[in-house]
């Protein structure tokens, strides 16, 4: 037998029959709904693949996506952005961090920008890189600025449990993690709601499991398909939802089969649960949600740099720019192109809105594949 | 335009382009310059710089010394001329180790002898430790055109598009081994020189519309910079982009797309559609050219812009590369 090859992981979810065929079955279910149904990818990686593989292009005008908040960069509020610029300036500060969290702009500019002026500040790949430019810099103190989902979070607790277990001293963290159950939540709370269902992201429930949705079907009458980023998968979950329409069922169900299963990833849930807590946290264009983020358990306080530069760090809340409509395109009450300083004022290269900063935010999706549909 | 410049605005992309337009083209307006060529065309002469600064120094594939005359003598072939002459100037950082020094030099030796050029004149500064990163190299270059009238704003419904290797190597390898991604891979930096594969095209007498080397900013870049030029849309089958597993697999792993990865030994060429299958013919004489492959057609649908089509039937505009190169969060 030949060993696994990474193409091996997608080179099947992207094939052409197998799409064209779901985009057949679904044109046919959909001609049995009795009204349009709108679905809320949660995810923004599931907004990418959409927008990338033109999924919508695809389907019945009697199918409509929502957008959602599912982008740990977009959900980003500016004084948590000032927070990283402000610790970027520190005096022997490594101010580290993933990807896209670089770009994007705070009061002061971002973090691309602080290093622009001689800031260190570093993006890794895995939160573990830090423990090497902590080896590297022991003069120094390493700040991880932590962002993401569930997907992420174990990371964060593992390198936690790192710097603890080897008593490593120059690594602090700024913590900014959220979940995903709590802005479904809120959302689906809000009496504007126009939401029937939603697609679950498979990866935040290969470590939570598919249990964190089962609520939605059960108290609140909204089927779930946890799904896949390939086209496939996508097409394949949107099948799944249509048919528990016309089948009037209301279900949570797993298309992402490959890796989910209904308990999750019990180690690094232990893991997480060791280190963090629930807290409040406020979410850019939505508000504050009440448990809807993650901080360090009382007794690691000494790792966390939000308390040891308290007196630096900026306190007061800052508002989205006044033309801004990411909140409402978040609640899916509006659409990127509806937003008047769209791909004007707002681009990817100078965003205004969360949602224009990450390549995952909706509106730079719309803004890089959206306008031919 | 920011106040003070990112890494963005050497991206070879959006930002990139307007810095050069608002800070540079302002400053030095001329007719050739504004032409925007790979490099500037006077009389039956070709001339071109570039500046080199790659970390690592030595990478799968090259090293800087060997990046440093394919830049400038691609350029010089881009416009269908027999690189002949070079500068090499040189900035060394204090206590750079001098065996270094002679295994770059000596692949820049190496190189010239494939281009047939001489380096003719040159300069050497040594700065402070910090002052540079390593070392950076500057090469100047002056060739003979043995094809005259190609260019990037001549494109037209009567051309297609032609790629002549696997995209996205060069990016992909110096981004692996800048970040420490270990993997067993056979990934090598594509770069090369490109003027015995022109010369083989232009001897077959191919009629050549446009070529263009798609090195910082991809594919992507130099399609959306022809569409532009040439007031054109052109049309890509995204399944005949060549692509190889390995680049594939990265993009994968980091959320990039190939099409904006750098590239140094691929170039994009607009041909007469009846010299197509001679052109490839050719090109896949090239033992790096095995991937050569018809990737897509002009047409007037969307002028100045660029369309990827999927193999599903949906299409989505194909946008110049922006921002710095960043992996995706998760």
């Amino acid at each position: 037998m030949s060993s696994l090859e990474l193409k091996d992981l997608y080179d099947g979810f992207r094939d052409p029959e197998v799409i064209r065929g779901y985009q057949k079955l679904i044109v046919s279910d959909a001609q049995k709904l009795s009204r349009t149904i709108n679905i809320m990818e949660v995810c923004g990686g599931h907004t990418h693949t959409i927008m990338k593989y033109g999924i919508l292009q695809l389907l019945p005008e009697t199918i409509k996506f929502v957008h959602g908040p599912g982008c740990p960069v977009c959900i980003m509020p500016k004084e948590r952005i000032d927070h990283a610029y402000v610790l970027s300036q520190q005096p022997n500060v490594i101010l580290v961090t993933l990807g896209d969290m670089i770009k994007v702009p705070g009061s002061n500019g971002s973090l691309q920008d602080a290093r622009a002026k001689g800031a260190d500040v570093r993006f890794v790949y895995s939160p573990l890189d830090c423990l090497k430019i902590a080896r590297e810099n022991p003069d120094k103190t390493v700040i991880f600025f932590a962002i993401g989902f569930e997907t992420t979070t174990p990371m964060t607790a593992a390198l936690l449990d790192t710097v603890i277990k080897e008593d490593i001293l120059n690594i602090l963290f700024h913590l900014n993690h959220v979940t995903v159950p709590e802005p479904m939540r809120a959302l689906i709370s809000d009496e504007a709601c126009i939401i029937d269902a939603f697609l679950g992201p498979s990866h935040v429930s290969v470590i939570s499991g598919s249990k964190i949705y089962e609520e939605f079907p059960r108290d609140w009458g909204k089927p779930v398909v946890v799904s896949g980023f390939e086209p496939v998968d996508v097409m394949q979950s949107i099948s799944m939802i249509v048919k528990q329409f016309i089948e009037n069922r209301c279900e949570l169900e797993v298309e992402y089969h490959r890796a989910v299963s209904r308990e999750g990833n019990l180690k690094a849930q232990a893991m997480v649960d060791k280190y963090f807590q629930k807290v409040d946290f406020r979410w850019r264009g939505l508000g504050d949600i009440p448990q809807s983020g993650l901080g360090l358990r009382e007794e690691y306080e000494r790792y966390n740099a939000e308390k040891i530069y308290d007196a630096v760090l900026p306190k007061e809340e800052i508002d989205d720019h006044k033309l801004c409509i990411c909140g409402d395109i978040l609640k899916g009450k509006a659409s990127p192109p509806q937003c008047t300083i769209f791909g004007t004022a707002c681009k990817p290269t100078s965003p205004v809105g969360s949602c224009m900063v990450s390549s995952e935010g909706a509106c730079a999706a719309y803004y890089k594949y959206g306008n031919l549909v | 335009m920011t106040k003070t410049i990112t890494l963005a605005q050497g991206n070879g992309g959006e930002e990139n382009n307007d810095l050069i337009k608002k800070v540079f083209y302002k400053a030095f307006k001329n007719e050739i310059l504004e032409r925007s060529e790979d490099a500037a065309v006077i009389g039956n002469l070709a001339m071109s710089t570039d500046s080199f600064t790659v970390s690592p120094l030595f990478f799968a594939g090259a090293d800087i010394g060997k990046l440093a005359v394919c830049g400038t003598c691609n350029d010089l072939a881009m416009m269908g001329a027999a690189p002949k002459y070079l500068t090499c100037s040189v900035i060394i950082e204090e206590g750079f180790e001098v065996e270094s020094l002679e295994r770059i030099v000596e692949s820049m030796r190496s190189e010239l002898a494939i281009n047939g050029a001489v380096v003719v004149s040159g300069d050497t500064k040594v700065v402070p430790k910090g002052s540079v990163d390593k070392i950076f190299i500057n090469t100047t270059g002056l060739g003979e055109i043995i094809q005259a009238g190609i260019s990037s704003n001549n494109v037209s419904e009567e051309d297609v598009i032609l790629i002549n290797r696997d995209i996205g190597c060069h990016g992909a390898t110096i981004f692996a081994a800048r970040e420490g991604i270990e993997m067993s891979s056979t990934l090598r930096s594509d770069c090369n020189s490109l003027y015995p594969q022109v010369k083989a095209l232009l001897d077959a007498g191919v009629e050549i519309t446009a070529m263009r080397d798609a090195t910082r900013g991809g594919v992507a870049a130099v399609l959306n910079e022809w569409s532009r030029q040439s007031n054109v849309c052109i049309e890509v089958d995204e399944e005949k982009l060549p692509i190889s597993d390995e680049v594939k697999g990265i993009c994968e792993m980091l959320g990039f797309e190939a099409t904006a990865l750098a590239n140094e030994g691929t170039f994009v060429l607009a041909v007469k559609k009846d010299s197509a299958a001679k052109a490839l013919e050719i090109l896949k004489g090239f033992e790096v050219c095995a991937m050569a492959s018809v990737v897509g057609e002009v047409t007037q649908r969307y002028p100045q812009k660029v369309i990827l089509k999927s193999p599903w039937g949906t299409s989505r505009f194909l946008e110049t590369p922006s921002g710095e190169l960043l992996p995706r969060i998760c």
